[in-house]
């Protein structure tokens, strides 16, 4: 199957400190890909690469959207990233605080639309109905996310479970092909964190995203994934099946430690 | 409330102010006569009025806290009286044409010296309206705002010197030059925010005042330019009245036109960027929007709103010298948009009217005017933080959803 995200030998050095070791890594059309690792294990970094956010000192990423031509996204900037269809959410919750959730999907729309500074003044036909257009289609998304009952409300008022899908939803409203979720499960209870188990499969089923996401909840992962890749300082030490992953020493190794007894 | 305890504290804290003041008010010392003269009166004085201020204060302060509890605890947002009384297009509607009938008779019925310090309000109007945008919408803290004003005033003054072009020919080229600026200063600090901004524009906004001030052949230095003509109408001769009220219905046309723009603008693709830059701009770029774009046309928008206040500014006062641009120009427009409310159209114009009538109407306390700024902001930033009129986002109504809000 087709890749929609290729990392080749991707490396990022912080001054002295090799965050990132040569990472290897993809995500095929469809699939929902995991990255595990312990806290500092540079899982996070190497989300700001892909989109952006840094510079990678070394390496290369490619990306494959459905239907498009393979290309190089080295260098490119965060907006630039998203445009090309990847989109993401953050470990720590970051949303327009200040803006009603309809906006905050809104936002994601920006870059699929068009009108400029005079559009906006003189409010011509296109604009309108641009505008128009994209309230609706928001709407609908926050339906799909079962958000719909607070489209008026500032985000920042949300309880913690729906400013967490409310960040999806906004990574959603930018039409991506690939969805980069970091650790989406951090802080929710169990009835919350099932569902967001079934909201990220039925993304996949119904949008047809593939995904990657960061995540520290085990069984959350397990469940989720085809296929898990681990990172132990900087270094991706395995990659496989949830069930090839449960079973790996080096991942029974780094996440418990050395064996005493043995 | 616990009546007795805050008596007990308000009373602690005026036996404070007393032990405080005693020295400068109580005791005075007669050095010629080497006398001592107790003013025990004065310290009564100091007591009750402490002791009052003080129950006051915590009064307020109390009141606000339960205010903010209620709202968190209550599931549907409350709002307050004052966006129920602007939301209310049953009060709306009347003021606007009680205001657009005022505005419109203002000129014939009050007197020169009126018309001229409203029209002068007016240009602050325009100017806070401008700020705003960068500060309020985009949240960019721009210190040297001034300097775009000083932009548009300076080439309606030079033009007409050297090639004897008109207010009108100048007032679109005022505006461009100032948006240039926008954009020159823009690029510089693109990457800074905050604290960094705020000093970089600072010094930006006096590099204008200086170069203006010392590069004589250029600008005429320090003693300025004077005699720049009044705006015309077609060539038609007016006396000094006239014209005076020609400028304020300019001046009124242009805040119309303003409020017209800013409005249709915050709502729109490029206003709801600006906020979500000035909410969180890491987010903001991994949403896909484009951080540069989004900054310089922030920057060139409220510059450009500078520069036609200051093309207005030389026509009306007919001399300008660096002296009218100083920091204290850029102050003063920061507090019309703090004070008025960050965002809030109407709050900008209340801002406005507040900090450049009253200390017009109340020329007997002008000794007390930084002192009252002062205390005005500090009141705001305790009781108010998002300033008198908080700026409102716009609501969608979508079918199904008034129910579902209604039963939960």
């Amino acid at each position: 199957m087709e890749s929609v995200l290729d990392i080749k030998q991707l490396t990022m050095d912080f001054g002295g400190l090799r965050a990132l070791d040569h990472i290897d890594l993809d995500v095929k059309a469809g699939e929902i890909a995991a990255l595990i690792g312990p806290n500092g294990a540079g899982k996070t970094t190497f989300f700001n690469c892909v989109t952006g956010i840094y510079k990678p000192t070394e390496g290369d990423m490619f990306i494959c959207p459905p239907g498009k031509k393979r290309e190089r996204i080295n260098g490119l900037k965060p907006n630039q990233v998203t445009e090309k269809g990847m989109a993401r959410t953050f470990q720590n919750i970051r949303l327009f605080q200040n803006m009603t959730v309809l906006e905050n999907v809104m936002m994601g729309r920006h870059c699929r639309m068009r009108a400029g500074i005079p559009g906006a003044i003189l409010r011509n036909r296109a604009t309108r109905e641009e505008e128009q257009r994209v309230v609706e289609e928001s709407y609908a998304i926050l339906k799909k996310i079962g958000l719909a009952e607070f489209v008026n409300e500032f985000a920042k008022n949300l309880p913690y479970g729906a400013q967490r899908r409310l960040e999806i939803a906004r990574a959603m409203a930018t039409e991506p092909f690939l969805l980069l979720l970091d650790e989406p499960a951090a802080g929710m209870n169990n009835q919350e964190t099932k569902e967001l188990d079934e909201l990220i499969l039925r993304i996949r089923s119904e949008e047809k995203i593939s995904i990657l996401l960061i995540e520290h909840d085990m069984k959350l992962v397990m469940s989720l994934s085809d296929r898990i890749f681990v990172m132990d300082y900087g270094r991706k030490i395995a990659q496989g099946t949830p069930e090839e992953i449960k079973n790996n020493p080096a991942v029974i190794k780094a996440y418990l430690g050395e064996d005493i007894d043995a | 409330m616990n009546t007795i305890k805050e008596l007990k504290k308000s009373f602690l804290i005026a036996l404070w102010f007393m032990f405080l003041t005693f020295p400068i008010m109580v005791i005075k010392v007669n050095t010629v006569e080497q006398t001592i003269d107790w003013r025990w009166n004065r310290l009564a004085m100091v007591g009750i009025f402490s002791f009052f201020a003080s129950w006051i204060w915590r009064y307020l302060l109390q009141r606000k806290e339960m205010g903010q509890k209620r709202a968190e605890e209550s599931e549907t947002p409350t709002l307050t009286f004052q966006q129920r009384v602007l939301q209310n297009p049953k009060f709306t509607r009347p003021a606007l044409v009680v205001i657009c009938i005022f505005a419109a008779i203002f000129p014939f019925y009050f007197s020169m010296y009126q018309v001229n310090i409203m029209t002068t309000a007016l240009i602050y109007v325009i100017l806070g309206l401008g700020l705003n945008i960068v500060v309020g919408l985009a949240g960019l803290l721009d210190l040297g705002y001034v300097a775009f004003y000083a932009v548009g005033a300076y080439s309606y003054a030079l033009l007409n010197v050297h090639f004897g072009m008109g207010f009108w020919a100048c007032l679109p080229i005022g505006a461009g030059l100032a948006m240039l600026f926008g954009i020159v200063l823009g690029f510089p600090v693109l990457r800074l925010r905050g604290d960094y901004l705020a000093i970089v524009t600072l010094g930006f906004g006096e590099i204008i005042r200086l170069i203006l001030e010392n590069w004589n052949e250029f600008s005429f230095g320090p003693s300025g330019i004077a005699n720049i003509p009044r705006p015309g109408f077609f060539g038609i001769k007016m006396s000094i009245h006239q014209s005076l009220i020609y400028i304020y219905f300019i001046m009124v046309a242009m805040v119309i036109f303003t409020i017209f723009v800013v409005r249709r603008l915050q709502d729109s693709r490029i206003g709801r960027a600006w906020i979500a830059l000035r909410e969180d701009e890491v987010a903001c770029q991994a949403t896909g929007i484009d951080k540069t774009k989004t900054k310089l046309s922030a920057f060139a928008l409220g510059a450009t709103w500078a520069g036609m206040g200051g093309v207005v500014f030389a026509a009306k006062t007919t001399f300008i010298n660096p002296a009218s641009f100083t920091i204290w120009e850029s102050i003063m427009i920061l507090c019309i948009v703090v004070l008025g409310g960050m965002g809030s159209i109407v709050g900008v114009i209340f801002g406005a009217g507040i900090l450049i009538l009253l200390p017009e109407y109340l020329r007997a306390f002008s000794e007390y005017r930084m002192l009252m700024f002062a205390a005005a902001l500090v009141l705001m930033m305790v009781f108010r933080p998002h300033g008198i009129i908080s700026a409102v986002r716009r609501t969608y109504q979508f079918e199904g959803s008034p129910e579902k809000k209604a039963s939960s």
